[in-house]
């Protein structure tokens, strides 16, 4: 069954998207990921514009935080002073980002800053968790895990503008949060992603908040900063493609929750090598698309 | 609010017609039959939500034998190219050249290739081909650079199904009654189309005959496309409502589960 895109203008198969919707959203499910990393590149290779294909996952991903958030909520697992900050920080570099987006796009560049944004972010995730996951299988077998530093002081602790953060037990400078969200909020804009794949670990490693607070605060941080970047997509580039995010999403919730569910019968390491792999398919793929020579060096862009 | 703006010009298009049909026989001279009849199976296509591409018919009659060529144009509009380069490895948009004027659409069909139908005056002079209906940029260097330009541009508007050349796509029934069927492809621009329809015996153009048709997005489609437009800031807030209702809607099955 086909049905046209009004915003993508564009005819596709409804049980393709149902069904990539549900792919995704069952590998989020599992792994605990967003998942707009992988839905975004998907997107365009089955011929989505690449500004439509960003502008409509953003509007996806407000949907699935909420759905996330409220759960962790429930478990008191969210740091809303810390996400308040994080916030500030992403709604500057969001609209900084579709800003950005607005000028790449006028000078025909926005489809190769979005696929070689996807290269290297994805080239650099797809490989650390690789090489992570190995490193964990390892550990398994030979017991003894290195034990991790609980507080170091480093220069980022000697930064202006301190400020108590009680539920993440932190005192620390408000410009780090700031600077991850402002930096979370750029890469939402341009490449349609929460960012939680980016500030989970900037959360964990640079600002050393307590991991059960991690998850909630960031999903907390995302919806906003997606929604944020859906409206300013919506009114600077109208490439919100309300139709497919629906989609997508009604796939996605379903994928979701059988991931979650199963996420407790299936062996983490492997899975999470599965998945590494996944994203460096999608990395290479991406990669050699920009690298091949192309069939037509000329190109139609868009005409305003 | 184009919806309400299809039927207004709906609304002229009789007008336009009788014009035409006034024209045409103040051409062909009173009292003789026209030479040349054709018409369309509808003359607005719809792009509904199941919309893939449709086939509109194309059919007529001629008096006397002949070539018939069929041209259909959509609405000009400025188109903007780029050529790619090598840097570091990676194939990168180096140049633009913006088009003013060029159709969104063009196909042709002919009972016989073109190239026997008529001579290269006579094509240019109706606008047979598409090449000759494209705006070249005036302030770019040499006219080699221009039409590398310029076959690069209906190069990849063929890709896209967007211009098309079917010679001995229109097949006569007997000596007097042709047909084609004429493709429009699930991308098509909207807008208002000219299908002009060429008799030729010769080499040249004996009768000539255009016809409207429409092509608007419809219903569910064209609202959300012009309220993305038009209302864009309304359109990201209940885009985001949305999503914010799905997600919560997700939350509760979750829990009941």
């Amino acid at each position: 069954m086909q049905i046209y895109l009004p915003i993508a203008e564009m005819s596709v198969n409804v049980f393709l998207l149902l069904g990539l919707g549900g792919a995704v959203g069952l590998l989020s499910g599992i792994f605990g990921v967003g998942g707009g990393f992988l839905m975004t590149p998907i997107l365009i290779f089955i011929g989505v514009p690449a500004p439509v294909a960003v502008g409509t996952e953003a509007n996806q991903i407000v949907a699935s935080s909420v759905s996330g958030v409220l759960a962790h909520w429930s478990r008191g697992n969210v740091d809303f002073k810390m996400g308040f900050v994080l916030l500030l920080g992403g709604i500057a570099g969001s609209s900084f980002g579709v800003w950005l987006f607005s000028v790449l796009r006028d000078i025909g560049q926005v489809d190769f800053v979005i696929r070689l944004s996807y290269v290297i972010f994805l080239g650099i995730i797809g490989s650390l968790m690789f090489v992570e996951s190995l490193r964990a299988m390892r550990r398994r077998r030979s017991a003894g895990a290195a034990q991790r530093k609980l507080h170091k002081h480093t220069w980022v602790h000697g930064l202006p503008f301190k400020m108590r953060f009680r539920k993440s037990k932190l005192y620390i400078s408000a410009l780090l949060p700031f600077g991850v969200g402002f930096l979370v909020g750029v890469l939402a804009a341009i490449m349609g992603v929460g960012g939680g794949f980016i500030m989970v670990p900037a959360m964990i490693y640079l600002l050393g908040m307590p991991t059960s607070v991690v998850v909630g605060t960031s999903l907390f941080q995302i919806i906003f900063v997606t929604a944020n970047v859906t409206f300013l997509q919506a009114t600077a580039n109208q490439t919100v493609d309300v139709v497919l995010a629906l989609l997508l999403l009604t796939g996605g919730v379903i994928g979701a929750q059988i991931g979650a569910k199963l996420s407790g019968k299936l062996r983490g390491e492997q899975l999470r090598i599965l998945l590494a792999m996944m994203v460096l398919a999608v990395c290479g793929k991406l990669l050699t698309d920009l690298a091949v020579t192309p069939d037509d060096i000329y190109s139609l862009g868009l005409a305003h | 609010m184009a919806p309400r703006a299809a039927p207004r010009s709906a609304r002229r298009w009789p007008l336009l017609g009788f014009a035409l049909v006034a024209l045409a026989l103040a051409l062909v001279g009173p009292g003789r039959a026209s030479p040349l009849v054709a018409d369309l199976s509808k003359h607005l296509v719809a792009i509904t939500t199941g919309f893939a591409g449709t086939d509109v018919l194309l059919f007529g009659a001629v008096e006397d034998p002949g070539d018939v060529v069929v041209v259909v144009r959509g609405p000009m509009t400025r188109h903007v190219l780029h050529r790619k380069s090598r840097i570091a490895g990676i194939w990168v948009n180096t140049s633009t050249m913006t088009f003013e004027s060029a159709p969104s659409f063009f196909a042709v069909a002919s009972s016989r290739p073109l190239e026997e139908v008529a001579n290269e005056i006579v094509r240019e002079r109706n606008e047979m081909e598409v090449g000759h209906l494209i705006e070249l940029p005036p302030a770019k260097a040499s006219a080699n650079v221009a039409a590398v330009w310029e076959e690069a541009l209906i190069r990849n508007k063929a890709r896209e199904g967007l211009y098309r050349i079917e010679p001995e796509k229109v097949s006569f029934s007997g000596p007097r009654l042709f047909r084609t069927d004429m493709f429009f492809p699930a991308n098509v621009p909207t807008g208002s189309y000219q299908v002009n329809v060429y008799l030729l015996r010769d080499g040249d153009v004996v009768s000539a005959q255009t016809t409207p048709l429409v092509i608007s997005k419809i219903g569910l489609e064209a609202d959300i496309f012009l309220f993305a437009h038009e209302q864009s800031a309304w359109y990201g807030l209940i885009a985001i409502a949305l999503a914010l209702l799905a997600g919560w809607l997700a939350h509760i099955a979750f829990r009941r589960v």
